[in-house]
C-alpha cells in the first residue's frame, strides 16, 4: 500500500520535469561508466584467445581481440588431468560444506540470542561483539590452528571461518522479526525448542538463511589468503589459489604438463594467465545475475538494523 | 508457570529463568565454544608479543617462555621502518577516502535521476559485478591490464605516442592503481545504501518543492542530499574506525619489493615478519601495536557518533 503511492507520487514527480541536456547526459555518462566495469573482462577474454601463430606474427603487444580466435589454452586448463578440475572441487567442496557449517552455527547461536527474555544476554552479547572489536592477530591465529592440527588440511578453510558476528547479529534481528505468538502456541502444544528451531523456524526464516547463506557461499568461493598461506599441500589447493599462482608464475607448466608438452608452439603466458581468470570467473558471471538481488536486500537490512 | 515463579525470591526466580531457558543456552553453546576456542584463545596467544619465541618451539613451550616487557614494541617505533609504515598505511587509507569517498554519493545521484527504470536497474546490476569478483581475480585483471606487454593501458599510451609504463613496478605510480582498482571494485556496491536512504525520503518534500516551482537540480541539492546526510555522516565516522586497515588482501596481490617504500601497510609487513621472516613474537607485537590503536579509532568514532546525536554501534 504505502510502496504502491510511492510509486505513484514517483511518476507524478517525474512528469512535471521536461528531458532536457542532463538526461542525454545522464544516460550517457551511466552507460560509459558500465562500459569501465565490463571492458577488463573482455579485454582479458580476448587476450585469452592469443594463439602462438598470432602472437609472433603480430607481437603480444597491441592485441587484444585477436582475428583468429585460438583455444590452446583452455585446451590446457580444461583438458584431461587438469590441475583447474582438482581446484574447483576444493573450491565447491569448501562452499557447501562451509556455508553448511556457517548457517548451522550462526543459525543456532543467533536463535538463542534472538529471546529478548534470556537472562546473561548482554554477557553473552558482549562477549560476540567484543571480537568484532579485537582480534589476537595473524600469529596467534597461526599458532591456534597448528596447536588444533588443522594446517594443511581442509577444516582450515573452514572451522576459523563458522560465525561471522555482524551476519550472526543480522541474522538475530531476522529471527526476532518472527511473532513471539507462533513460538508460544508450538510450546503450549508440547514442542521443545530445539523441535521449534528446526520445524518451525528454520522454514519460516528461509528466506534470510538463503541470504545470509549466500553471503557466506561468496566468502568461501572467493577467498584466497588462508588457502594461500596455511595450506602447503597443492592437492588442496582451491581455484582462487591456482589461478593466483597462474598469473604470479610465467611458466605454470605444473597446471597440466600432459596436454601443455603436447604443443610444439606454446601459446603466449599472458594468454595462458588471462584464460586462466577467464575459468575461475565465469562460473560466479553466470549465476550472478540471479543471485545479486538477494545481496541486495540482505545488505539493506543489515545496514539499517546492523 | 509464570505465577510461582513470581513468588519466589529474587535469586530462585533468576534461576528458574535461566532453567526455562535452558534449550536456548544449549542452543547458542557451539557458537559460543568457537568464539572462545577461535577467537579468544588467540588473543590469550598475543602474550608472545612479550617474550621471545622462535618457531622451533612446540605452543606449551611458547606460553611457558618468560616475559621480556615491552622490547619488541621499543624496537619497532625506534625502527626506521616504523614511520614509513605508519605513513603509508594512514596516507593510503585517506587517499581511498578522499577519492573513493565521494563517487559512490555522486553515483547514487546520478542513479537517481535516471528516469526509466529498467535501464537504471541494468546500470545498477553491472555496477554490483565487481564487489562479487575476489580480490585475487581483480588483481589478476589490474595486471593484465596494465602490464606492458600488451596491455590495455600501455597500448593506448603508445597509440598516443606515449612511453610505456610499468604500473605495478613504478612508486609514482602503484599508489593510483591501488586506489582506482579498489573505488572500481566497490563503486557500485557503495550506492545501495544510499539508494535505500533516498527512497525512503518522504515524497511530499519532492510534492512541495515541485509546487513552489524547484527544477531538478535544486531539488536534488536541497531535498535528496539533507535526506541522505544522516547515513553520510555515519558512514564518514565509522570510517575513522577503519583509517589503519588501507586494504591488505589486494596489496599483498599487487605490490612487489620495488614499491615497498609506498605500498608496505602494517598489515602487509605483520604478513612477512611473521610468515615469511618466521619472527613470531615481532610480528605479533606489530600486530598487536595495531590493534590497540585500530581499537581506540573505532572507540572514538563511536563516541563523535553519540555526539553527533547518532546511534553508534553500541
Amino acid at each position: 500500500m504505502e510502496r504502491k503511492t510511492l510509486i505513484r507520487s514517483r511518476r507524478k514527480k517525474w512528469r512535471v520535469d521536461r528531458i532536457t541536456w542532463f538526461d542525454y547526459f545522464n544516460v550517457i555518462l551511466l552507460a560509459l561508466l558500465s562500459l569501465t566495469f565490463i571492458l577488463p573482462f573482455l579485454t582479458v577474454a580476448g587476450s585469452s584467445l592469443l594463439g602462438y601463430e598470432e602472437s609472433v606474427r603480430r607481437g603480444t603487444i597491441r592485441v587484444i581481440f585477436p582475428e583468429s580466435p585460438d583455444f590452446a589454452c583452455y585446451r590446457i586448463l580444461l583438458g584431461r588431468n587438469s590441475a583447474v578440475y582438482r581446484g574447483y572441487f576444493i573450491t565447491i567442496l569448501r562452499v557447501i560444506v562451509g556455508t553448511t557449517l556457517n548457517l548451522l552455527f550462526t543459525g543456532t547461536m543467533s536463535y538463542g540470542l534472538s529471546k529478548r527474555s534470556l537472562p546473561g544476554k548482554n554477557t553473552l552479547t558482549t562477549i560476540v561483539f567484543f571480537t568484532m572489536l579485537f582480534s589476537g592477530g595473524l600469529i596467534p591465529n597461526y599458532l591456534l590452528y597448528q596447536l588444533l592440527g588443522i594446517t594443511n588440511t581442509f577444516w582450515v578453510m573452514i572451522l576459523p571461518l563458522l560465525i561471522n558476528p555482524w551476519w550472526m547479529f543480522i541474522m538475530r534481528n531476522f529471527f526476532r522479526e518472527i511473532p513471539d505468538s507462533i513460538e508460544e502456541s508450538a510450546l503450549i502444544d508440547g514442542a521443545s525448542p530445539f523441535r521449534i528451531f528446526f520445524v518451525i523456524i528454520i522454514p519460516l526464516s528461509a528466506a534470510s538463511f538463503a541470504t545470509i547463506g549466500m553471503f557466506y557461499a561468496v566468502m568461501h568461493w572467493n577467498a584466497w589468503f588462508d588457502a594461500a598461506v596455511f595450506i602447503t599441500n597443492t592437492k588442496l589447493y582451491p581455484v582462487q589459489v591456482l589461478m593466483r599462482n597462474v598469473v604470479l608464475s610465467a611458466t605454470s607448466t605444473d597446471l597440466n604438463n600432459e596436454v601443455l608438452s603436447g604443443f610444439y608452439n606454446k601459446p603466449p603466458t599472458n594468454a595462458l594467465k588471462s584464460a586462466m581468470i577467464v575459468v575461475s570467473t565465469l562460473p560466479i558471471l553466470a549465476i550472478y545475475p540471479f543471485i545479486q538481488k538477494y545481496f541486495v536486500k540482505g545488505m539493506v537490512v543489515g545496514s539499517i538494523k546492523g | 508457570m509464570a505465577k510461582t515463579s513470581m513468588l519466589l525470591p529474587k535469586k530462585g526466580r533468576r534461576w528458574s529463568a535461566v532453567r526455562r531457558h535452558m534449550p536456548y543456552y544449549l542452543l547458542i553453546l557451539p557458537g559460543l565454544v568457537w568464539f572462545i576456542i577461535f577467537k579468544y584463545v588467540p588473543m590469550y596467544g598475543v602474550s608472545i608479543a612479550f617474550k621471545n619465541v622462535t618457531p622451533f618451539e612446540t605452543v606449551e613451550d611458547m606460553m611457558r617462555s618468560p616475559f621480556i616487557g615491552f622490547k619488541h614494541f621499543k624496537t619497532f617505533i625506534n625502527s626506521y621502518y616504523f614511520e614509513i609504515l605508519m605513513r603509508n598505511t594512514l596516507e593510503i587509507s585517506l587517499l581511498r577516502l578522499v577519492f573513493g569517498f565521494p563517487m559512490p554519493l555522486i553515483f547514487a545521484l546520478l542513479l537517481n535521476e535516471v528516469r526509466n527504470n529498467r535501464y537504471k536497474k541494468i546500470v545498477q546490476t553491472i555496477s554490483y559485478l565487481p564487489h562479487f569478483i575476489s580480490w585475487v581475480v581483480v588483481s589478476g585483471l589490474v595486471t593484465m591490464i596494465v602490464t606492458t606487454d600488451g596491455g590495455l593501458i600501455n597500448n593506448l599510451l603508445v597509440l598516443m605516442g606515449r612511453e610505456e609504463i610499468y604500473f605495478l613496478g613504478d612508486p609514482r605510480y602503484f599508489r593510483s592503481v591501488l586506489i582506482i582498482s579498489g573505488i572500481w571494485k566497490e563503486l557500485g556496491w557503495n550506492t545501495i545504501i544510499y539508494l535505500a536512504a533516498i527512497t525512503g525520503i518522504d515524497t511530499q518534500l519532492y510534492e512541495a518543492a515541485v509546487v513552489d516551482g524547484c527544477g531538478r537540480f535544486r531539488r536534488a541539492i536541497h531535498i535528496t542530499l539533507p535526506g541522505i546526510a544522516n547515513i553520510v555522516t555515519i558512514l564518514l565516522i565509522f570510517s575513522i574506525g577503519g583509517l589503519l586497515d588501507a586494504g591488505f588482501e589486494q596489496i599483498m596481490l599487487l605490490y612487489s619489493e620495488p614499491v615497498y617504500d609506498v605500498a608496505d601497510i602494517i598489515d602487509t609487513y605483520v604478513y612477512r615478519k611473521g610468515m615469511i621472516e618466521m619472527n613470531y613474537s615481532f610480528s605479533t607485537a606489530v600486530g598487536l601495536f595495531k590493534s590497540v590503536i585500530a581499537m581506540a579509532l573505532i572507540i572514538i568514532a563511536n563516541v563523535t557518533a553519540k555526539l553527533f546525536g547518532r546511534e553508534g554501534l553500541w
